[in-house]
Order: C-alpha cells, then structure tokens, then sequence
C-alpha cells in the first residue's frame, strides 16, 4: 500500500488514510490533474488564436487582394488617321513619332462616336465623355502600336484598352452610383453607358496579366500598374545577395569553426556576429546611402546598391545556420578523415562540409526569404517611388538602372490616393506571399532529402 | 573550391559596375508628396513621348528633397527637388556651401488644402478662427491666455455641431503644414486679435508672439500626422469625430469616405482657388539644378515638358488631378526654356 502510493505521487505523497484507495483521488492530486487540464486547455487556445489571426489575415489578403488579378477592357475598334498620325504621308518613322500621345487622344474620342452610332446609344455623352471611360493608358498603348508598325496608318484597328479605374471599380463592387454622388472623375451617364456596354458585349472583366509582369504607373492610371518590373528588381538584389552573401559568409564560418583559435578575439568576433544579426535593418540601410552612394558613388535606385545593403543583413544569418550546421557534423568524421592522412582542409572540404550542405542551403534560403520581405532599407537607397522604367535589357541594366522592389512596391501602393491602387497593394502582397511560401517550402524540403542524423 | 571563385567574380562584378556608375542617363528627382503623384504622372508621360528613360520620382517631404538636393553638385546628388512651398534663404545658403549655386525655380501651379470628415458625419463651415481656437495651445479668455479650455466645436462657436474637437494635422515635416499654420491658425490669431495679447505676453516681440500662436494643443485634441493622407483617411475611418487635413487632389479621389468643409463659407475646388476665393491654397515648385542641365540627358526637356500647356495647362492631365493650374504659365514656361536662375531678373 505505502509502497504503491509512492509510486504515484511521489515521496512527498500524503499518507492514505485507512480505508481508501487508489482509485479515489486525493485532493491535491485533483489539483494537479487540473492544472495539466488548465495548462493544455491554454496550449490549445493559444494555438487556436494563432490560427484564428492566421485564417483572418489569409482571407484578408485574398478577399482585398484577388481583384488585382481581374481587370476590365474595353474593346473598340480604333480608325488610325493618316491626316492626324503622318500629315505628310511619307511613313517617316521620325515624323510619326513626333506626334505626341496628346495627338492620338481624337482618334479614340471618334472610335468612341462611331462606337455609339453603330449601336443606336443614346447616352448623350460627348465623345470625350465617352473616351474617360478608357484608361489614360490608352492613348500610350495606340501610339506604341502605331510606332511598331507604322504601316497600319488607315486601317481600322480592334483593340482591347484597359478601363479606367473607376469603370473597373464599378464591375468590382467598389464603385456604386450612390458613392460617385461627390465624384468628379465619373457621372451616373457614365455608368449608364458603361452597363449598356457591358450588355454589348464591349466592356468584360477578364485575367490581367500586366498585372504580374507590367511596370508601375502614376497617380492617375492605377489600373494600369503592374508588379512585374519590381520582381525583376527584387530577383537582381536576390542574385547579388546569393553571389555575395553565400561565399562569404560559408568561409567565414569554416574559417571561425575549423580552423581559428578559439581566444578572446575570435569570441568578440562572435558576440558580434550575433549582435548583428538583431541590428534593426533599416542601420543598414543607412549604411548602405553612406558607404556605398555617398563614398564609392554607386547609383542611386539600383538594385545592385539594394543587394549589397541585403546583403549586409543576411551575413550573420547566412554564418550563424552555417556555424550550427558545421557544429553539427560529428567530429568523428573529421577525426576519421585526420587519421587516414587527410589534410585538415582536405578533412573540411571532402568530409565536413558537403555533409553540413543541407543545413547551409536551408540557412541560406531563409536569409533570401528574409531578404526578399525587407522594405526599411530601401527607403534610404531610392528604391521607394515612382520607377516606372520598363523592364531591363540585360543583365548590366537589371544591376544598374533604377528600380524597386516588391515590398517596396506594395508599400508604394498603399500610401496613394487612388482607392484602386489598394486593391494592388494587397495584391502584390499575395505575389510576394507565394514567392516567401515557395522558397520556405524548398527549404523544407531540402532539409527533409538531405539532412542525415547520427 | 568553386566559392572562391564566386567571390573573386563577384567581387570583380563590383569593380566593373563601380566604372559603370559614371553614367547616369535617367533623372532623378525627389521631395514632397504633395507633388509626387504630379511628378509621376509627367514622368511617365514623358517616358511615353520622348526617347529618354522614364525619371524616377522619390518622396519624402519637402525638406528632406531640398537638404538632397542641397548635398552637391554630381551625379549621385538629385537633379530636381519638388516642394510645396518655397526654398528658403537657410536652404539657398546651405545649396550655395555645397557647390550648387544656379538653382531655377519652377512654379508648376497650385494646389488647395481641405478640411474634410467622414461622408455619413457632420457637415462643417469653418472659418480660420474656429480651426486656431479649437487647436491652439493656449487662446485669450477674458484678456488672459489660458490653456485652450474647448472640448467641443460647439464650445468654440455655436454654429458648429456638438462634435468633440478631433483634429488631424500634417506633422511638421510636410510642406502642407507651413501653409496650413500660416493661412488657417495665423490668419485666425490675429482675426480675434488675439495676437496683441500673445505680443504683449512676449514683450513685444513679433516673431515670438507667431511661434506661440501657431503652436498647437497637444493634449491629445490636434494629432499630427507624419505619414501620408492615406494615414489620415485611416485615422478618420476609425474615429468618425477626426477631422482631417486633405490635399484637394487627395479629397477628390475619396469623395465615397469624405466630405469636405468650407472654409469662409468658400467650397473648395480648382475653381474658387484658381480664383483666388478658396483662402488655403498653395504653390507648388520644383527646382532643377542648372549645373546638370547638359550632362544629365533629358532634364530640360523634361523640365519644358512638365510646364507645357498640355501637361500643366487649364486641360491638362495635372488640372484634373487637382492641380489648380498657374495663370502666369507661359511666363514660367519662358523662363525653363531660357534656363533663367533664382536671383537673376528677367
């Protein structure tokens, strides 16, 4: 009896009382079951929260962002004037170009006359009314075609334009006739035109794909802003960063792990190490305006500047998964390899390393992750604002030109007036949540194929 | 071994593109961002029309784009800061000190600043003395300044609503600001006159006895706010008594979540402010640095075609924006195309 009890409350157990047993529990045993109860209940709860947040943010980012994808055109055939495009009927390149988009602006007020003639509209807008309804891009994108090929001067073209902001707001649910009451860029007579179209045929909402590979636009075209231009951005910094961060920081860590001496220099070094990779990223940015633009004159904007200040940051994480990774390979090896005669860098580099390989990769693609995500740093180096430059010819422009990047770019979006430009925010913030899930997800994978346990 | 020869290409990478770095062929500008979305739209229109690359357009506020602009002369240095107000002769002095000394001074127009609250609120009609009573840090009561005692606008005068006090104002960093404290807060100060307490309070001394009529409450009535309006918007959609700080154009594109006041019984829109009737408005400049015109390809042009009538005229894209276009253009167009530096005369 003594002998059980002790057994399972433990030395400091009360004495049973005469007459009872183990199936009735004592009170202080109560006590202790309910607290693991209580202890369990709050680990499922706090669990619970977390993914309640989780499930609410997912479905906010979806619910605000997924509109992005989805895009209204407009399609109209658009006569290209000789009389307003090549006034001297030559086809001179030089000529043509010389007409601003200001110029083409007409020809679309006409393609939208003939439009409401041809279907008997009577909406009673004027063209130039009607022609609002077309995103300011329009003109830009009748005049790149005109300029490809200027021998369609006097035909009669379809195109497919890119509806306003507003227009496409209303086929979203964001726009109603009750909140435009106030609104000087769209009327009633407007959305009228804009249903009797849709009826038509002419107006659809369809997948966007500027969307993911276009540039950025201004103020005034939101819903022709695409996040493409500063995904290459990011994908130049992520090169620089790989390319410089990975070497560096692999040798630093052998270096510090197999071959230093372990004395008071080589802990500061490693005290620091650690300190630096709590440094709030925005130091390094500011770093990076001080050393790198202001002292060695690299370009503002670029995102060869934007992967060396990344860069910076993702040193210590890239050394401190190499080092646990290294620390991790059992000296067994290393001493095996010692024995037969192997140099201590032939016992690194044949033995150690490839078997700590693994863990490096998962430590790196996690930096990159990191990396990609960041947006204080930018902000010092020029890489937040309007960079609407087309997408870079080569892999010198992709390092050189101006450029953002994808965070950057979200965040861009989200302080401007445009409610449009909202919806694209959130947007973006999906395309960046893929790449950050993708790249995890390698990591995970990797780690899983390839990491042996002794 | 293949790391080290990473390294050693990559390291050489830098060499070459710190060669490379010598040529900069797209402009660069920064500074307010109130100008920013105007800037934005030029550049990309001028992206479309000319041969040049598209300028990159950076924000960040009136000051911080001149102190920028002000570092020196260089390609590494901006080429053009855009502001909401006027250089000041500080700025001028720091620019000169730096190398940077023939600066030409761009109006591109004028932009108002509007009071507006939340679409299903209360509607407003302000005047200048209402806005400094409500948010003034100390006002006269009965010839003696005391801290500002109002909770309600109905408090402040009883034409307003009984609504508390909310205000969101631009922090002091933003160009809007300056114009906000000068036309709205100084204007009332002196219009209840009481301004002559604040100078007698100061022993007389003008420039103190401004400084204390513009400084603002700060038990929590007047918040400022360093971000951008969409923070406002932000601000007001989670307190429906905020008041808030617009730019016309910024107004213009949420008129579902706002309405705006008047001010002065003045209903503001490019119009009344192009007429001069709308009492808050603005000018807005850019400034090129002259030194940059010929070894940065597109500057002038770029600086002519922000000016043109079709861009910044009564028709143009930047008007219906908001911007309130200048009437004095073709002046300022002369002006660019002469190349005619602060400090000099026509």
């Amino acid at each position: 009896m003594t002998d059980t009890s002790q057994q399972g409350g433990g030395p400091a157990a009360p004495a049973r009382k005469h007459g009872e047993t183990l199936m009735k529990l004592t009170a202080r045993t109560k006590r202790r079951n309910a607290a693991e109860r209580r202890f369990q209940a709050y680990g499922i709860a706090a669990i619970g929260v977390g993914l309640l947040m989780l499930v609410i943010l997912v479905v906010n980012i979806f619910g605000n962002g997924m509109g992005a994808f989805t895009q209204t055109f407009i399609t109209l055939d658009v006569h290209l004037d000789q009389s307003k495009l090549d006034k001297k009927g030559n086809r001179d390149l030089e000529d043509i170009k010389k007409v601003s988009t200001f110029g083409y602006a007409p020809l679309i007020n006409r393609a939208f006359e003939t439009k409401a003639a041809d279907l008997d509209l009577k909406s009673g807008l004027k063209p130039k009314a009607m022609a609002d309804l077309l995103s300011k891009s329009a003109a830009a994108q009748l005049r790149d075609y005109v300029l490809a090929d200027p021998a369609r001067i006097g035909q009669t073209v379809s195109f497919r334009f890119l509806a306003n902001s507003r227009v496409d707001g209303y086929m979203k649910g964001r726009v109603s006739r009750e909140s435009i009451a106030n609104d000087k860029n769209i009327s009633a007579a407007q959305l009228d035109l804009v249903d009797e179209l849709i009826a038509e045929g002419t107006v659809r909402r369809t997948f966007n794909p500027a969307f993911i590979f276009g540039a950025d636009a201004s103020d005034q075209r939101p819903e022709a802003a695409g996040i493409g231009v500063s995904m290459l951005g990011s994908l130049f910094m992520m090169v620089v960063v790989l390319a410089l961060a990975l070497p560096i920081g692999v040798a630093a860590s052998i270096y510090l792990e197999e071959f230093a001496a372990k004395n008071w220099l080589t802990d500061i070094i490693e005290v620091n190490i650690s300190n630096l990779a709590a440094v709030p990223s925005i130091v390094f940015g500011i770093l990076g305006l001080a050393v790198f633009i202001n002292y060695m004159h690299l370009p503002m904007s670029a995102p060869l500047v934007g992967g060396l200040v990344l860069t910076l940051m993702t040193l210590p994480t890239i050394i401190i998964s190499t080092r646990a990774s290294l620390k991790s390979v059992p000296p067994s090896i290393r001493d095996a390899a010692l024995g037969v005669g192997a140099s201590k860098m032939q016992a690194v580099f044949h033995h150690v390393l490839p078997l700590a390989a693994p863990g490096i990769l998962t430590g790196t693609i996690i930096g990159l992750a990191q990396a990609l995500g960041e947006t204080a740093p930018l902000l010092l180096i020029g890489m937040v604002g309007f960079i609407a430059s087309n997408a870079p010819d080569g892999v010198a422009a992709g390092l050189m030109s101006p450029n953002s990047a994808m965070p950057a770019q979200i965040y861009e979006w989200a302080k401007r007036a445009d409610p449009a430009f909202y919806e694209r925010a959130w947007g973006g913030i999906i395309i960046l949540l893929v790449f950050l899930i993708t790249m995890n997800t390698l990591a995970v994978i990797l780690r899983r194929r390839f990491e042996r346990r002794w | 071994m293949s790391f080290v020869k990473l390294t050693v290409s990559a390291l050489a990478l830098g060499a070459v593109s710190a060669t490379a770095a010598a040529a900069r062929d797209q402009v660069q500008i920064a500074g307010s961002s109130t100008v920013l979305p105007y800037a934005s739209i030029v550049a990309e229109a001028f992206g479309e029309n000319f041969e040049f690359p598209t300028p990159v357009v950076e924000s960040g506020g009136s000051s911080a784009g001149l102190k920028r602009f002000c570092e020196g002369v260089g390609e590494n240095t901006i080429d053009i800061a855009n502001a909401s107000r006027k250089i000041k002769d500080k700025e001028i002095k720091a620019c000169a000190e730096a190398g940077v000394t023939d600066i030409i001074e761009v109006r591109i127009g004028y932009d108002g600043i509007v009071f507006a609250s939340d679409i299903n609120g209360n509607g407003f009609e302000f005047t200048p003395v209402q806005w400094y009573k409500a948010i003034s840090k100390q006002v006269v009561v009965d010839g003696k300044l005391v801290d500002n005692p109002y909770t309600m606008w109905n408090e402040v005068d009883a034409t307003l609503p009984a609504q508390p006090i909310q205000a969101y104002v631009p922090g002091t960093k933003h160009g809007t600001r300056e114009v906000f404290e000068d036309k709205v807060i100084l204007a009332g100060c002196e219009e209840t006159g009481d301004f002559d307490v604040y100078k007698a309070a100061n022993g007389d001394d003008k420039k103190a006895a401004e400084k204390a009529c513009i400084a603002l409450r700060t038990d929590g009535k007047a918040v400022d706010i360093d971000g951008d309006y969409t923070e406002t918007l932000a601000r007001i959609e989670s307190n429906k008594d905020g008041i808030g700080v617009f730019g016309l154009a910024f107004y213009e594109n949420n008129t579902d979540k706002l309405q705006v006041a008047t001010m002065s019984g003045v209903v503001p829109s490019t119009e009344s402010i192009a007429t001069g009737e709308y009492p808050v408005s603005r000018p807005l400049f850019f400034y090129v640095k002259k030194a940059h015109i010929g070894v940065i390809p597109g500057l002038k042009e770029f600086a002519e075609f922000f000016v043109a009538d079709e861009i910044a005229g009564p028709d143009g894209p930047l008007s219906e924006y908001g911007l309130v276009a200048d009437p004095e253009l073709a002046q300022t167009q002369e002006a660019v195309a002469n190349e005619v530096v602060m400090g000099s005369s026509m």
